[in-house]
């Protein structure tokens, strides 16, 4: 069956290297020694930790509560002893430690008590969404956002389709690949689940053409359930279709308003890996504790000899990963999590795996070729897959006129990196992007401190006045009093 | 003649008229300019600028008593927002009110302080709690870093540390260009 489908503007054809990473089956990675989770591996607040040195851990007990709305519990992915609750490497671009809770794993692996829910048709969708809050699941593409909040369309709004997507456009990124090839049967009954929460009126899941056993396997779960309403599509090969906004505008032909979110078009859109964890964790009762992770490695000269897939526990050191994929990290080669297009190098790579962790590269050190200046070629302009003016949001980020890349729509910028990509120059463009982002969101935590001191100042200045005047007014009362007694006892003595 | 002359001088009148009932009814209150260039200045309250806070260095700004360049907390970009707001031209910071320094907070050695409140009194915005012959704390939330509760301690039990980066607050950094890429604007 052929469908219409749409196409986004921009894109780039990228050689995928994905066969590399797809030959053999997912396997178990070894169950390490030591788990180290970071608090925060989600969109939002930190969870709160629940358990303290010397506690006894199972397999997906809770170990810290979320706190506030945006924010998600985390769970133990094995069973074992809690040692500590530090700060350690985590994989984040700044290089910089954060808490972590570290677990010493006992080897049994044994599971908590965990309570499946079959019927799931008879909850309340807010009843499913708190359900998979306490589970923990979050967007599993790589932004981590609570998958909780993005099963709420909110009361007033209806959502017309359901999107689930297995585009997996970056280049040699294969986990979601196997996963469907996999799992198909999981990732259906996942979206079965999601579609039930959202109570949306149709289900598409979108997948590359590179990806035909995929693409097979998928059809062949929704035939199988008898799921005649829910379609596969295939998207043409065009790095970014992965990305939401580009997805939706391929599979529906509706473009994301800037500034918005798909569900203001009546569409929400999920990872299909998310949609594998929300099975596991209503019809199996497990929390999300381990995901599907490419170990690879890109360049010549080695780095991983046998690149695959690995199911990982969350808190695995990176290291170990490479190391059973029989690779070493010899100098000169660099860890990068994330694709070689939106990923970020980790500076340590005892760093461990977290919830949006898709895929460890490894890679030669860039030799970063010196940037030349602009020449307005606009071979960045073709490239923008949101219909941006790189060299505009160039220019002004550079001259840090930050006020006119926001008039030039930096936040659209999902930072793919197809600008950069064709750039002749060589000038690293999203890292523009990126510093103006950062140096605006600063600059507003930085107005509402100030605004917040002016108020306390001013309540200050005026609270002293009142002292003031309060105290001149005493004084004149006590002076008045005097001058009628004096006045009184000369009255007396006449 | 003598027509041009009543109906000029006419309409001077009613002119006249609605301009002074406009005066009066209409009038602003406050410093409109002062208000906008005080929501750009960094309000630490610190009096580097030789003004007793922000407010007053704002005012003196819309007097045109005061120049553009003396606030060192607010740095480069304070002096380029002012420079737009007022349509003059940035230029450095005025070394005689301070150089820039990275965003500090006041910390009390709560072992040493005495509980005299002196730092409480000096502090402009209220970020110390305590009370007389009890220990103070620094709100550090609340903290300016304005450094006016330094020289008040009999005891010398504040310092300033900077403020740590975390994965809140850190930013990716300015690209380095390794090419002296002059731009062919």
């Amino acid at each position: 069956m052929k469908q219409k489908l749409w196409r986004f503007p921009g894109g780039l054809h990228l050689a995928g290297h994905k066969s590399e990473s797809t030959s053999v089956p997912v396997t178990k990675a070894r169950l390490p020694n030591r788990l180290v989770l970071p608090l925060q591996q989600h969109i939002g607040e930190p969870a709160k930790p629940l358990v303290a040195p010397g506690d006894r851990v199972l397999k997906g007990q809770m170990i810290a509560a979320a706190s506030g709305y945006v924010s998600v519990p985390l769970h133990a992915p094995t069973s074992g002893t809690v040692i500590e609750i530090a700060e350690y490497p985590i994989p984040h671009p700044s290089g910089l430690s954060a808490p972590c809770i570290v677990i010493e794993s006992d080897g049994t692996d044994k599971w908590c008590e965990r309570r499946p829910l079959a019927h799931y048709q008879t909850l309340e969708p807010s009843a499913l969404r708190n359900v998979l809050r306490e589970a923990g699941i979050v967007g599993l593409g790589g932004a981590g956002f609570p998958t909780f909040i993005k099963l709420n369309p909110g009361p007033d709004r209806k959502v017309d389709t359901l999107i689930l997507n297995g585009a997996e456009c970056e280049p040699y990124i294969t986990c979601d690949d196997m996963l469907m090839r996999e799992r198909a049967d999981e990732i259906v009954a996942g979206l079965a689940i999601m579609r039930h929460a959202l109570q949306a009126a149709h289900c598409i899941i979108g997948i590359e053409d590179n990806k035909p056993d995929a693409c097979a396997a998928i059809a062949q779960a929704l035939r199988k359930v008898g799921m005649i309403d829910m379609r596969v599509m295939q998207v043409p090969t065009r790095y970014p279709a992965g990305g939401e906004k580009q997805l939706i505008q391929v599979l529906t032909g509706k473009e994301v308003p800037s500034n918005g979110l798909p569900i203001h078009i009546g569409i929400v859109c999920h990872n299909v890996a998310t949609a594998a964890a929300v099975y596991r964790a209503i019809m199996h009762g497990e929390p999300l504790i381990a995901r599907y992770v490419t170990i690879t490695s890109a360049g010549t000269g080695a780095g991983v000899h046998a690149p695959r897939n690995l199911e990982v526990l969350f808190g695995t050191p990176m290291r170990e990963l490479i190391e059973q994929c029989s690779g070493a990290l010899t100098p000169g080669f660099q860890t990068i999590m994330g694709g070689p297009m939106m990923g970020f190098a980790v500076h340590d790579t005892a760093a461990p795996v977290i919830k949006t962790t898709h895929c460890v590269l490894v890679t030669q050190q860039a030799t970063t070729a010196p940037a030349l200046p602009c020449i307005r070629c606009g071979a960045c302009v073709e490239a923008c897959p949101a219909s941006l003016l790189p060299q505009q949001l160039y220019w002004h980020a550079r001259a840090k006129e930050f006020d006119k890349t926001q008039d030039y729509n930096l936040f659209d910028c999902i930072e793919c990196g197809a600008c950069a990509a064709v750039c002749p120059s060589n000038i690293p463009l999203v890292q523009y992007y990126r510093y103006a982002k950062g140096e605006i969101w600063t600059r507003e935590r930085e107005k509402q401190k100030a605004d917040v001191a002016r108020q306390r100042h001013e309540f200050r200045l005026a609270r002293l006045a009142q002292e003031k005047a309060d105290r001149e007014a005493r004084h004149a009362e006590k002076k008045a009093a005097l001058a009628l007694k004096q006045a009184q006892q000369e009255e007396k003595i006449h | 003649m003598l027509a041009a002359v009543i109906a000029l001088t006419a309409l001077a009148a009613v002119f006249g008229l609605v301009l002074g009932f406009a005066a009066i009814h209409f009038k602003v209150q406050g410093n409109p300019l002062a208000d906008k260039i005080d929501a750009l200045l960094p309000q630490t309250q610190c009096g580097q600028c030789s003004y007793a806070g922000c407010r007053p260095y704002a005012e003196a700004i819309a007097k045109g008593e005061a120049d553009i360049n003396q606030c060192p907390p607010g740095g480069e970009t304070t002096i380029l927002a002012l420079a737009q707001l007022l349509g003059r031209d940035p230029k450095p910071l005025n070394a005689e009110h301070g150089m820039v320094k990275p965003k500090m907070l006041a910390v009390i050695d709560e072992q040493l302080c005495i509980g005299c409140t002196l730092c409480i009194q000096a502090c402009p915005v209220d970020a110390i709690l305590g009370a007389a012959k009890q220990m103070h704390t620094v709100i550090a939330g609340e903290c300016t870093g304005c450094e006016l509760c330094l020289p008040p301690c009999p005891v010398d039990c504040i310092r300033m540390v900077p403020v740590q980066a975390d994965l809140g607050s850190w930013k990716w950094p300015q690209p380095v260009e390794l090419a002296s890429a002059g731009n062919f604007g």
